[in-house]
């Protein structure tokens, strides 16, 4: 293996990893103002496709950005009337919102297309297009640093780029603003923002709004790197990103490292489809397979304890 | 100090520095068909302390949330410093500067001190300058009030008692003028409580208005200064606290005389019943909770063992009572019972005598959704005599059962069909206990058995167990109130960090020394 293909995998691991990293903050947010959100996967697969559906219409990815983020959206808020306003569980709320999501994808968009459930094929304006860096052609010809800066940092789309940035960003409101400190009291308890004189119903679905935008943009990422809709293109992504958050520990910059990581194994997954081993070869199957290995690892509690906000899960009842 | 008995009677109000810190009038709260508050009316001076005293269900609770916005009186006026006000939320009474101290803290557990004294009440967008200002007055207010407590803590770190201070803390950052405290020394050790007090009376003589809710006649007579109190729903009297006694306000809250002390005879011990010997628990997460116990009880006697929640105490009795493991040898009646593996369970224990009230009576004494003649047999409904052949339980014999059980406990309402959930915690617990003592066991573990319990029932269910013991049996007694203790034990153990701190006889210590021992202090300790 040589430097180049260790930069052009690492490079494919970013590319992979952003839908994954703004999922897990998506489900970050609204998991630390005490709202389980198993719903992403919905909200992920229901923004590909109206951010799909738009591009292919309009021609601009740029409006299918912005029909993405309100589909992810309006499920968000969905999400938000079952379980905060209606107190209904969480849980199923979420699963009510995947299967959805599933089912309507495929009915609308067959019967709008014709194309047995796809979108048309994106082109051009269609997909975001990829950033190249001040000085990526200059600097590729250095030795070492100008084919990791060309490949590796520069020539993403500006999604990437964003979610790499949201992740300092969340920190900090997580943790330096006024807003963030409530946020992370609603999640662990509750009556404390309560008895405080502060909405707990108004910061969950400022919670649930974040989360809904920041799925928009993940899912339509994935449909401008799939050049179009495919029928559950989101592929487990909402639930791996779920793993993520879990492995991260709620925590911005883990999340970061642990989409990454899934990144990088699809990545890998992608590129060596079959390694031999003497004789033996792994097949394909199993490389392809190692992100939702992982995942049912971390599921399963092999990483050490990771504790959840106190209070996710649980609606909000005012006691006497 | 001027204080109005017959409250909410003065004709008019100005708002002048002499008007009470709080008056109600004619507060009426009804939630369905149960009036929960009727015509109440009281005025609280300025800089006084006031009690407020009823059993469960009597309506302080509903009065404070009245109080603190959580409910909207059907009809009545709240007036603060003479100035009527209209309180809907709690950031409204916030900002009338009412603080209010729950029962069950209101605090974010892994966040800091400061962080739980500013939230909701930053200052700006941002978190730093509200840290540096709330860390500068903590300082000064600790200083001020005795309410030391270290700012970039953890709350689950603290203690029950430094966790209570970040609730006073948080009400005056907010400038609480009036402090609502609600069961304060409910967890609180009796050093931990005399601090409380001590730091209330240096709040007091800042002017500030304090009125506390408890069930503690003996706080009640040690630091207010008028008290009033409720019965069902109703402001039966507002004295001062100078002109009444123990008596009369038990006599007040009930309704009828109550005897305070415990009437019993001298213990007459017997043989040994259980012998534990270096009896070791280990919990789920590894931490070890009791750490080699020796104990014994004998017939014919009360053991008591006190000591803060959380000592070892809860471990210690699901050891006894079959549903944790633990390491040692425990005899009972000469004979070694398992303490793991597949023997070791609530059946098993009951089949040699050991009959158990836990501590927790909502999850591990009853099923709230289950009728009181079911509860009547859990735990013993394979016993032969409740078959009706190899297929069917006996149901009508149980409920017969029930019926005869229910009026020799008193539980009311004495209807075996009735919901366990329907009962008030008294009568739940008189189920619990009739179910365990019917049982004719040798032993007896009963934890906390008046917790949440009006005083009536507990004057009927310490009599049970003083009963039980004059009948020859062993009982072993854990509780955290000091008073139960020291009234019904013939024998005190005292547990500290899961280790008996040492052994006394009732008429022989006193509550101050049990304190010290509670806290982890021994005598030699306190001799350096």
């Amino acid at each position: 293996m040589d430097y180049l293909t260790i930069i052009q995998i690492l490079d494919s691991a970013l590319r992979l990893a952003t839908p994954l990293l703004l999922t897990c903050l998506a489900g970050l947010f609204s998991e630390r103002a005490g709202v389980v959100d198993i719903g992403l996967e919905g909200k992920l697969l229901a923004a590909a496709f109206l951010a799909g559906a738009a591009a292919a219409v309009t021609g601009s990815i740029w409006i299918g950005l912005l029909a993405g983020v309100a589909g992810s959206l309006a499920f968000s808020m969905l999400h938000g009337l079952a379980s905060i306003t209606f107190k209904g569980d969480q849980l199923i709320s979420g699963v009510a919102l995947n299967f959805l999501a599933a089912g309507l994808t495929v009915v609308i968009g067959q019967s709008w297309f014709k194309l047995g459930g796809r979108t048309p094929s994106l082109s051009g304006d269609g997909r975001f297009e990829s950033w190249n860096l001040p000085f990526s052609d200059a600097m590729a010809k250095i030795p070492v640093v100008g084919p990791a800066y060309d490949e590796l940092i520069s020539g993403h789309t500006a999604l990437t780029y964003l979610a790499l940035l949201a992740v300092p960003l969340s920190w900090w409101v997580l943790y330096r603003s006024r807003f963030g400190l409530r946020l992370r009291a609603v999640g662990e308890n509750p009556s404390a923002v309560d008895t405080a004189g502060i909405s707990v119903v108004k910061l969950r679905y400022a919670a649930l709004v974040i989360a809904g935008v920041l799925c928009g943009l993940a899912g339509t990422y994935l449909a401008s790197l799939a050049a179009g809709f495919v029928k559950d293109m989101s592929a487990g992504r909402g639930y791996i990103a779920l793993a993520a958050l879990i492995f991260a520990k709620w925590r911005p910059w883990y999340a970061l490292w642990a989409t990454l990581l899934f990144g990088l194994l699809e990545a890998i997954g992608n590129r060596y489809q079959s390694i031999a081993l003497g004789d033996f070869v792994i097949p394909v199957q199993f490389m392809q397979a190692l992100p939702y290995i992982l995942t049912v690892i971390i599921l399963a509690g092999f990483v050490g304890k990771a504790i959840p906000p106190r209070a996710s899960g649980q609606s909000y009842v005012k006691e006497r | 100090m001027s204080v109005q008995n017959e409250a909410g009677r003065q004709e008019t109000v100005a708002p002048t520095a002499s008007a009470p810190a709080i008056e109600l009038r004619g507060i009426s709260k009804a939630f369905g068909p149960v009036q929960a508050n009727k015509d109440i009316s009281i005025s609280v001076a300025k800089g006084s302390i006031h009690g407020i005293i009823g059993e469960n269900g009597a309506g302080k609770s509903t009065l404070m949330s009245i109080l603190y916005g959580f409910y909207k009186a059907d009809a009545g006026q709240i007036l603060i410093n003479g100035q009527e006000v209209n309180i809907t939320d709690s950031q409204e009474a916030i900002a009338a500067g009412i603080g209010m101290v729950f029962q069950h803290f209101k605090l974010v557990e892994n966040f800091t001190v400061l962080e739980n004294v500013i939230l909701g009440a930053e200052d700006g967008g941002l978190l730093k300058p509200s840290l540096a200002k709330a860390r500068k007055l903590l300082k000064q207010l600790s200083d001020e009030y005795e309410l030391s407590v270290d700012p970039d803590a953890l709350i689950e770190d603290l203690s029950v008692g430094h966790q209570q201070r970040v609730e006073i803390l948080k009400a005056l950052y907010r400038q609480a003028d009036i402090l609502i405290l609600d069961e304060p020394t409910g967890v609180l050790t009796p050093a931990e409580a005399d601090h409380l007090f001590r730091i209330l009376e240096g709040l007091k003589k800042e002017g500030k208005t304090i009125i506390m809710i408890t069930h503690k006649l003996r706080e009640i007579m040690e630091i207010t200064d008028t008290v009033s109190v409720m019965r069902r729903g109703e402001m039966t009297a507002t004295v001062k606290t100078a002109e009444t006694s123990p008596e009369e306000l038990a006599e007040l809250m009930v309704g009828r005389k109550v005897l305070l002390r415990v009437d019993k005879k001298p213990a007459t011990p017997g043989a040994p019943v259980i012998k534990i010997e270096n009896l070791e628990v280990v919990d789920e997460q590894g931490v070890r909770r009791v750490k080699g116990i020796d104990l014994t009880v004998h017939q014919g006697e009360i053991l008591g063992i006190c000591g803060v929640a959380g000592n070892g105490q809860t471990e210690l009795l699901e050891v006894l009572g079959g549903y944790q493991n633990g390491t040692g040898k425990i005899l009972m009646n000469g004979q070694e019972i398992d303490l793991s593996g597949k023997h070791s369970n609530g059946q098993t224990r009951r089949a040699r005598g050991i009959a158990h009230v836990p501590e927790d009576r909502h999850d591990e004494g009853l099923i709230l959704e289950f009728q009181a003649w079911e509860n009547m047999v859990f735990g013993y409904h394979h016993d032969p005599k409740y078959q009706k052949n190899a297929l069917l339980m006996d149901n009508a014999g149980i409920k017969a059962m029930t019926q005869v059980s229910m009026d020799k406990f008193d539980v009311r309402p004495p209807n075996p069909k009735l919901e366990a959930k329907s009962f008030s915690g008294g009568n739940q617990q008189k189920i619990v206990l009739a179910r365990e003592i019917e049982r004719n066991p040798d032993l007896l573990l009963i934890g906390q058995p008046t917790r949440g319990v009006d005083i009536g029932a507990i004057e009927f269910i310490h009599q049970q167990i003083v009963a039980l013991r004059d009948e020859g049996k062993a009982i072993l007694l854990v509780s955290v109130e000091l008073d139960e203790i020291m009234s019904l034990s013939d024998r005190i153990v005292v547990m500290f960090d899961g280790q008996i701190m040492g052994e006394r006889l009732p008429s022989e210590t006193n509550e101050g020394e049990l304190g010290l021992l509670m806290a982890g202090i021994t005598d030699e300790e306190k001799a350096q």
